[in-house]
């Protein structure tokens, strides 16, 4: 049947089962709302997670120095390998595939103060490739430590957010003069609010970040606590990784092959584990959502057989008009679709609405801040409809196979 | 135009095998108008359903249009109910949803016309039984006679090479039931084919021939002459 016909007959059985219609579009509509929240806060926790990954660094990996563990060149094992400048500038001239790379000294303990506060905490000399490699951005009118600073070992201070608040509270902070170590410093940005998972000595909203020219002036390191660096291209990271090994080790004379010569954290690495490991939850969530969509399925595919039985009459006319098996069953697929994608429309609008009341309500607490932003996305738009679309497709196809076989004989008979 | 030789029916109804045809042998001849009757369980409706496709014989041959009717797969028994059979039932089997005019529709939608040519012969059909001013009616808001010349037109509506009529006239009042026959004995005179079942000597007296069933046989008529 085609067209308005097909509707009609539709809206016809509509209204003689009206009870039973309305109840299973609506169980296709629970099936849903469940099947797209549930996958929502999949995405939101997604999110969240990324972008708390991403705190600490996108695409980064963190070296310290090492011990080696195989001899070389005559050298024994149990060497220690520290990095310097001189590292810095090696890697930069020699592995141009590498995007942005630096060095971080660290201090423990530096008493810092401001007015009658005073605090202490840890202080980090930085270069400016931090702010993007380390995501160290600068809040609203603050800015991070740029490449005068460090030329000129300017006494600058960009402070970790939670650390502003301990030294300054509500004031403020740009412009102002702290004093770390009995030294006078000027602040010059505060950090941005972030989510950081994953960390190494404290924080980033914690620390104090200075030029690493002037902090290797007042406390004098020679070796820094460890390198960052960050591989143009992501796809070719285990190359790059290897390429450090190779150029660190002719300098400090270790085996490439030493692995424990360095002390890798790579971040790019953990991170597609994580992806991994999100991707598998994503699905456990579909598919406990699938699970209730197919019960409701259940329904409508009892509905139909409902309808194969009161219009056993009206099929047996139209093979008698000449209704091929596939004009039959279309009618029945079709109108299973129909309610699936009814209730699967009323669902996802159900769902966008109270998803949007729920993203609506600020969220204080920790741990809520991973799972209170559910987060609608295209893929799941996009899965949803398929499962509903199988849905209803499986559920109107059994019962319209018992259509296609009504004998028109029998159908006909009781004039 | 139909030839049945030797056609045997026989249903299963549990254990017991019941012989509804018993050996029928009927020709029926382009441009023919014949009545079939006999009692009650002689397998009138029996013998239509498989003039019509809609079963096929235990036993025996058929032929419609030199076509083995018996050899064919049930799409292309389809195709043949629609294009070469129009049914019209008793009680009408209109889709009580549908206007008039899409009841008449519903041969051509499935032969696959375009909706331009499936208005153009709806109408004319409409217009040939008099329905006319009544085709946006459903049929419950048409009487019974009017019902069945909607059916009527629907039969016709692929041009089929016969009609085959179940007792039309059998839920009518005479008034109407003698217009519905008048319909077919026009249809008749323009070159049609019809087979028509019925109770009514009255009726049958206006067809070419009768033919005779009881007990499952041919007991007269069924050669034209």
């Amino acid at each position: 049947m085609k067209g308005f016909l097909f509707l009609r007959l539709f809206l016809r059985d509509f209204k003689r089962q009206r009870k039973k219609m309305t109840l299973t579009t609506l169980a296709i509509a629970w099936g849903t709302f469940s099947i797209v929240m549930l996958l929502a806060f999949g995405e939101g926790l997604n999110r969240q997670l990324t972008k708390a990954k991403h705190g600490l660094g996108e695409g980064i990996v963190i070296m310290w120095g090492g011990q080696t563990t195989i001899p070389y060149q005559g050298l024994g094992k149990g060497r220690r390998i520290r990095f310097t400048e001189e590292d810095v500038e090696l890697i930069k001239a020699r592995i141009p595939e590498i995007k942005n790379v630096g060095g971080e000294y660290t201090r423990w303990g530096v008493p810092m103060s401001y007015g009658k506060r005073s605090v202490t905490e840890m202080i980090t000399g930085l270069y400016p490739c931090y702010e993007e490699m380390r995501s160290h951005y600068p809040d609203k009118r603050g800015r991070f430590i740029n490449e005068l600073d460090l030329q000129y070992k300017r006494r600058v201070v960009f402070l970790g957010n939670g650390l502003k608040e301990r030294l300054l509270g509500k004031e403020e902070a740009v412009g102002k003069t702290i004093i770390i170590n009995n030294i006078p410093f000027t602040v010059i940005g505060v950090m941005q609010d972030k989510l950081q998972m994953g960390a190494y000595g404290g924080m980033d909203k914690d620390k104090a970040s200075i030029p690493a020219t002037t902090f290797k002036t007042i406390w004098g390191h020679e070796y820094f606590n460890n390198l960052v660096y960050q591989p143009g291209n992501l796809e070719k990271a285990e190359e790059t990784k290897k390429r450090v090994y190779q150029v660190l080790g002719a300098k400090h004379k270790f085996d490439p092959k030493d692995v424990r010569a360095l002390s890798i954290w790579d971040v790019i690495e953990d991170e597609k584990i994580f992806n991994k490991i999100l991707l598998g939850f994503s699905i456990f969530m579909g598919v406990i959502g699938g699970m209730t969509l197919l019960i409701a399925g259940v329904g409508v595919a009892n509905i139909m057989y409902a309808a194969v039985k009161q219009r056993t009459r009206e099929i047996g006319v139209k093979m008698a008009l000449g209704a091929k098996k596939k004009d039959i069953m279309s009618q029945f697929i079709l109108e299973s679709l129909i309610i699936a994608f009814l209730g699967g429309g009323i669902g996802i609008l159900f769902t966008t609405i109270v998803i949007r009341i729920l993203q609506a309500i600020p969220v204080k607490s920790e741990g809520l801040q991973f799972l209170g932003k559910p987060t609608i996305s295209w893929d799941i738009m996009i899965i949803t409809i398929i499962i509903l679309g199988m849905v209803g497709l499986f559920s109107g196809f059994f019962p319209s196979r018992r259509a296609a076989t009504v004998n028109p004989v029998e159908s006909l008979r009781y004039e | 135009m139909i030839e049945m030789k030797g056609i045997k029916k026989i249903y299963t109804i549990g254990e017991m095998k019941v012989e509804a045809l018993r050996g029928i042998d009927l020709e029926i001849n382009k441009n023919e108008f014949i009545s079939i009757m006999g009692p009650s369980g002689s397998g009138k409706s029996t013998l239509m359903n498989l003039i019509g496709c809609l079963d096929t014989p235990s036993e025996g041959e058929y032929y419609l249009e030199g076509i083995k009717v018996a050899d064919l797969h049930h799409n292309k028994l389809a195709e043949v109910r629609n294009q070469k059979i129009g049914f019209v039932f008793q009680s009408f089997n209109l889709l009580p949803y549908a206007t008039a005019f899409e009841n008449v529709e519903v041969p051509l939608i499935f032969k696959g016309e375009t909706s331009r040519k499936r208005r153009k012969r709806a109408e004319e059909l409409l217009e040939i039984v008099g329905l006319k001013d009544r085709m946006q009616h459903k049929p419950t808001e048409l009487s019974g006679g009017e019902m069945q010349r909607v059916s009527i037109a629907r039969a016709l509506a692929n041009d089929p090479s016969i009609i085959l009529a179940d007792e039309p006239t059998g839920n009518l009042d005479s008034v109407s039931g003698s217009e519905i026959i008048e319909i077919f004995v026009n249809l008749w005179k323009q070159g049609h084919t019809i087979a028509m079942i019925t109770h009514d000597k009255d009726i049958s007296v206006k067809t070419q021939r009768i033919v005779k069933l009881k007990d499952g046989r041919v007991v007269d008529g069924g050669i034209a002459s």
